[in-house]
């Protein structure tokens, strides 16, 4: 044993240990309010229906008629995902140029924007944040009931979250790219658009790029989960299998699922390489 | 006459309204179309805040100020915005996208004179690559027209942001130390071709320099600032030693100044 070190106590030692503990029993509360209980995985009952279940995953359903149809299903979910960035983007576009601060010629001149400027940015702003404040879900559901059980429902209710998304990352994106080639146009005389297109956009073009695709990817996604709701495509399918239990069509499912996933990061990964 | 300043003060670009130091204080200068003049000084004597006042980058906190015999601060905003298309402003690091192509860059001069469309079908097909690879022949670049600018060494982009200029039809030429990134040869070639341009087209041409024999060498009227103020502005013929002096004085020796107290010398080992 080192006689020195007994001498020499960690003066932070008592602050960590009380922090600890304070968030502990802060995390106490939140656990119970989320009725956390996870040693009900593990009864008796439970581990036998999981078992069966999940043995039934193996083989995944393969017959012709099942694999025709599942992929009909899946190209809709794209589809769906598809469309509605598309419609997402037609929305997000002109909100991002109205809502990013750094095109502002005035704010140029004076470091100030101009009030006309800064009111319409902040409505920019608050519309952003109502349309991505409701989820696609609750979109799809309101939808669902003006537009009928199908695929429409959630392309629109994409179109409508994505597009508060979007907007507000790509004004983020657009402001923290940097500056002073967008500022050196506008000095010289350029308008706002030209000067995002040609100082801005080459700047930033990966970062868009990369996070509109993983949009694309939570798009695939939030389509499914919308498919649960009546909004059609794969999603629609696995809630008939689920609730059927037929184990083999959800692994079918889900394989085909983590593919399109996978996909997904490969058309990023390929995107970025050739903007980067 | 281009430029007409009259004890013009401009405040620190982050400053607030009613801070009291000012960036420049009492500038009179006028300038007539197609003059050339060069702009010395020590650093952080205002030079860049100079020609971003004379570019309408910079708002100008009193006195008077014309441009083209117009009140820049006076018009509209959308007024004021056309006249800076006639003014340009090279900065002292070239603004140029890493991820741009070097005729995109170069052609973006024109862009105060195309409208959005123009401009965006220029993006997906150049629309004149041979004013482009002209304003590049004229400094040794022609044959970087389709390479990306982050392929290009520091000293080829500051020539790259100059052919911006040439292929602009501003008629004023403001141009934050053209040469900073650039070996004597190269910088003299530059100055000269910037010069010889702005003969042509009968522009005004401002540069602001850290080399002075360069800016006595090369420009017909000296203006030497100095912390915000216009020390001299005179003839270059007119520039004596102790002109330059005065206007340099501390600058450089602040640091080995031997009025200091002695410091005492400290060894670092490693």
């Amino acid at each position: 044993m080192n006689p020195t070190a007994a001498h020499h106590p960690d003066p932070a030692w008592r602050g960590r240990i009380t922090a600890t503990l304070i968030a502990l029993l802060l995390l106490w509360p939140l656990l119970v309010a989320s009725e956390f209980k996870p040693w009900i995985l593990l009864d008796a009952q439970s581990l036998a229906s999981t078992w069966h279940f999940l043995a039934s995953f193996i083989p995944p359903a393969h017959s012709a008629e099942f694999l025709t149809m599942i992929v009909a299903a899946t190209w809709q979910t794209i589809a769906i995902a598809t469309a509605g960035l598309t419609l997402a983007l037609l929305g997000a576009i002109p909100l991002t140029l109205l809502a990013t601060g750094s095109l502002s010629v005035s704010r140029l001149e004076s470091g100030r924007m101009r009030p006309a400027g800064a009111v319409v940015r902040q409505a920019a702003r608050w519309l952003l944040v109502l349309l991505r404040s409701v989820p696609e879900l609750v979109w799809a559901l309101l939808l669902v009931r003006i537009v009928g059980l199908g695929p429409t429902a959630g392309v629109l209710a994409i179109a409508l979250t994505y597009s508060g998304m979007l907007g507000k990352v790509y004004a983020e994106i657009l402001e923290s790219s940097e500056a002073h080639t967008t500022r050196s146009l506008l000095r010289n005389g350029s308008g706002r658009m030209v000067a995002l297109l040609y100082g801005a956009l080459p700047a930033a073009a990966s970062e868009l790029v990369s996070y509109t695709t993983f949009r694309w990817e939570c798009a695939i996604r939030g389509s499914v989960v919308m498919g649960f709701v009546g909004a059609g495509g794969i999603g629609q399918r696995m809630d008939e299998s689920m609730k059927m239990l037929a184990g083999d069509e959800v692994s079918s499912m889900l394989i085909i699922f983590v593919a399109l996933v996978a996909c997904a990061d490969l058309v990023s990964t390929f995107l970025r390489k050739r903007l980067g | 006459m281009s430029f007409e300043l009259n004890s013009v003060c401009v405040r620190h670009a982050s400053a607030h309204r009613s801070a009291a130091s000012h960036a420049l204080t009492d500038v009179s200068l006028s300038v007539t179309q197609g003059e050339q003049i060069a702009l010395i000084g020590p650093s952080g004597a205002g030079k860049t805040t100079l020609l971003h006042t004379l570019a309408c980058a910079h708002r100008t906190a009193s006195g008077r100020f014309t441009i083209f015999g117009t009140d820049p601060w006076a018009l509209g905003h959308a007024e004021r915005h056309a006249l800076r298309a006639r003014l340009f402003l090279a900065p002292q690091t070239p603004p140029l996208p890493p991820r741009q192509r070097v005729v995109t860059a170069v052609l973006a001069g024109r862009l105060p004179q195309w409208n959005f469309r123009q401009a965006f079908a220029s993006l997906i097909r150049p629309r004149d690559p041979d004013a482009a690879y002209h304003a590049l022949a004229r400094f040794q670049l022609q044959d970087k027209l389709y390479a990306r600018v982050d392929r290009l060494s520091g000293g080829e982009r500051q020539r790259c942001g100059m052919a911006r200029l040439l292929v602009s039809n501003a008629d004023a030429l403001l141009v934050d130390e053209p040469r900073s990134a650039l070996d004597p040869t190269l910088a003299q070639q530059t100055l000269a071709v910037l010069q010889q341009e702005a003969t042509g087209r009968n522009a005004t041409l401002l540069c602001s320099l850290h080399q002075v024999e360069l800016a006595l060498a090369n420009f017909p009227r000296i203006v030497g600032l100095r912390d915000g103020r216009i020390a001299f502005d005179v003839p270059r013929a007119a520039v004596t030693q102790a002109m330059l002096a005065g206007l340099y004085r501390n600058s450089v020796e602040l640091h080995s100044s031997p009025v200091a107290a002695p410091v005492p010398h400290i060894e670092v080992q490693f």
